[in-house]
């Protein structure tokens, strides 16, 4: 057999000026092929005005198992958010 | 349906008593509904599972492309042909969506070809039907699409992320897929007599292979309890096959065909139809291979695949050539 083309995430930029976001993967042989592809398989409907596309093999993902260490810290951080402030309602929008 | 007969992997179904740490932490953040990663932790039996389940609807809509495709160039006018031509691509997407699915699981794309030129992966039943006039196109949107979206439906709930979020991208462009089925079918039953003739004789046709799309009945499906706990089935073969035939048979009246079975009889009791015993027979020999087309589907994918290679080998070989190009000349600028 002979040697599969690598693989590829596809990031799409909405219509809406929308951040790019993923969609999903395919194989390609290089990058102008992936971006041709993506088109095709990606936005046959108009999905999209921009797209990223970037091997597979090149993304660094956090682990599964590190999520506590992770993201734990922030929980405790309350005062991060709008809402852990009581404002007195006549003080009016804020 | 699309993955009629999947094996499932597994011992019959723990509690969750009988379930090791890590097998009972996964199995309760599946009944929490939360969605199952590429990366995490799961059963053994979970993950083939899956890939059987994942590559068989993949399988389906790539080979469920050919007996369309057999009308592309004889579709009765070019809006048709373009409509046509749209829908098989759409189906060539699909295939891909559920490849790449399968795939973060940790198989090739290129292994699950090969297991399917080999014979030893299914695709579903209906594809070794011919297509033997235009209104089997007809008929294959309004019925074979509609089942497979009855399917289809549910599983954008599935538990695991990357077929659940295919799905929700398939089933966005199914709908379009049913519809024009329904539209060939209700133009050729407000023809000439000889077009509804035509379009009941498909009808008569694809009738009872759609029915068997949904897989065995369900005493005698055998796999399905613990794809229900994995939250990987939503239905049973049955409630979906029972929703199917009660969705269809009024469209089917309002477009004045006659759907094939004597026994079938609205059951004001059920509130639904009863209807006629499916030829299990027929559907097994099907799936072993012996269907009216299943050679020549599996011969027409056989040699696209070797009739492509040089294409996939020399697009290959320009990449490297060009990536070494590269290489090349950032050394000499450096
Ligand atoms: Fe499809
Ligand atoms: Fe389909
Ligand atoms: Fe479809």
């Amino acid at each position: 057999m002979s040697k599969e083309w690598p693989l590829w995430e596809v990031f799409i930029r909405g219509q809406h000026g929308l951040a790019h976001r993923h969609v999903g993967s395919l194989h390609a042989p290089d990058a102008e092929m992936a971006v041709h592809h993506a088109r095709d398989v990606y936005t046959r409907r108009n999905e999209g005005v921009s797209i990223w596309v970037v091997q597979a093999k090149d993304i660094t993902a956090s682990a599964p198992g590190d999520k506590g260490p992770l993201f734990e810290p922030s929980n405790s951080k309350v005062y991060r958010h709008p809402t852990f402030y009581d404002i007195p309602e006549d003080v009016g929008h804020m | 349906m699309y993955a009629q007969l999947v094996k499932t992997d597994g011992h019959g179904v723990k509690s969750l008593d009988e379930m090791d740490p890590q097998e009972r932490a996964f199995q309760e953040r599946i009944d929490d509904n939360q969605k199952i990663e590429p990366k995490d932790w799961m059963p053994e039996g979970y993950r083939k599972t899956l890939i059987r389940q994942i590559s068989q609807h993949a399988h389906s809509e790539i080979v469920g492309q050919l007996p369309e495709g057999n009308w592309i160039t004889r579709a009765p006018t070019l809006e048709r042909k373009a409509i046509l031509l749209a829908k098989v691509q759409d189906e060539a997407g699909h295939g891909l969506y559920l490849y790449c699915a399968a795939e973060t699981l940790g198989v090739s794309r290129d292994e699950l070809l090969a297991q399917l030129h080999a014979g030893k992966a299914k695709y579903s039943s209906i594809f070794n039907y011919p297509t033997l006039t235009w209104a089997d196109i007809g008929a294959i949107g309004w019925l074979v699409d509609g089942a497979a979206i009855m399917n289809q439906v549910p599983l954008q709930r599935c538990s695991f992320g990357p077929y659940s979020r295919a799905m929700i991208r398939i089933c966005k462009e199914e709908s379009f897929h049913q519809r024009q089925g329904y539209d060939i079918m209700m133009k050729l039953s407000a023809g000439t007599e000889a077009q509804k003739a035509m379009a009941q004789d498909a009808l008569n046709r694809w009738w009872w292979p759609s029915l068997m799309m949904f897989g065995p009945s369900d005493a005698d499906s055998v796999h399905s309890a613990q794809s229900m706990a994995w939250k990987i089935k939503q239905n049973t073969n049955d409630e979906l096959r029972q929703k199917f035939v009660d969705q269809t048979v009024p469209q089917a009246e309002f477009i004045g065909l006659t759907v094939p079975d004597p026994d079938l009889m609205w059951n004001e009791e059920k509130g639904g139809h009863d209807f006629g015993e499916i030829d299990w027979a027929e559907f097994y020999e099907v799936l072993k291979g012996n269907g009216p087309c299943n050679a020549e589907r599996m011969a027409a994918r056989v040699k696209a695949w070797e009739d492509g290679a040089w294409v996939r080998d020399g697009l290959n070989a320009y990449a490297e050539k060009a990536a070494a190009r590269k290489t090349v000349t950032q050394t000499a600028a450096e």
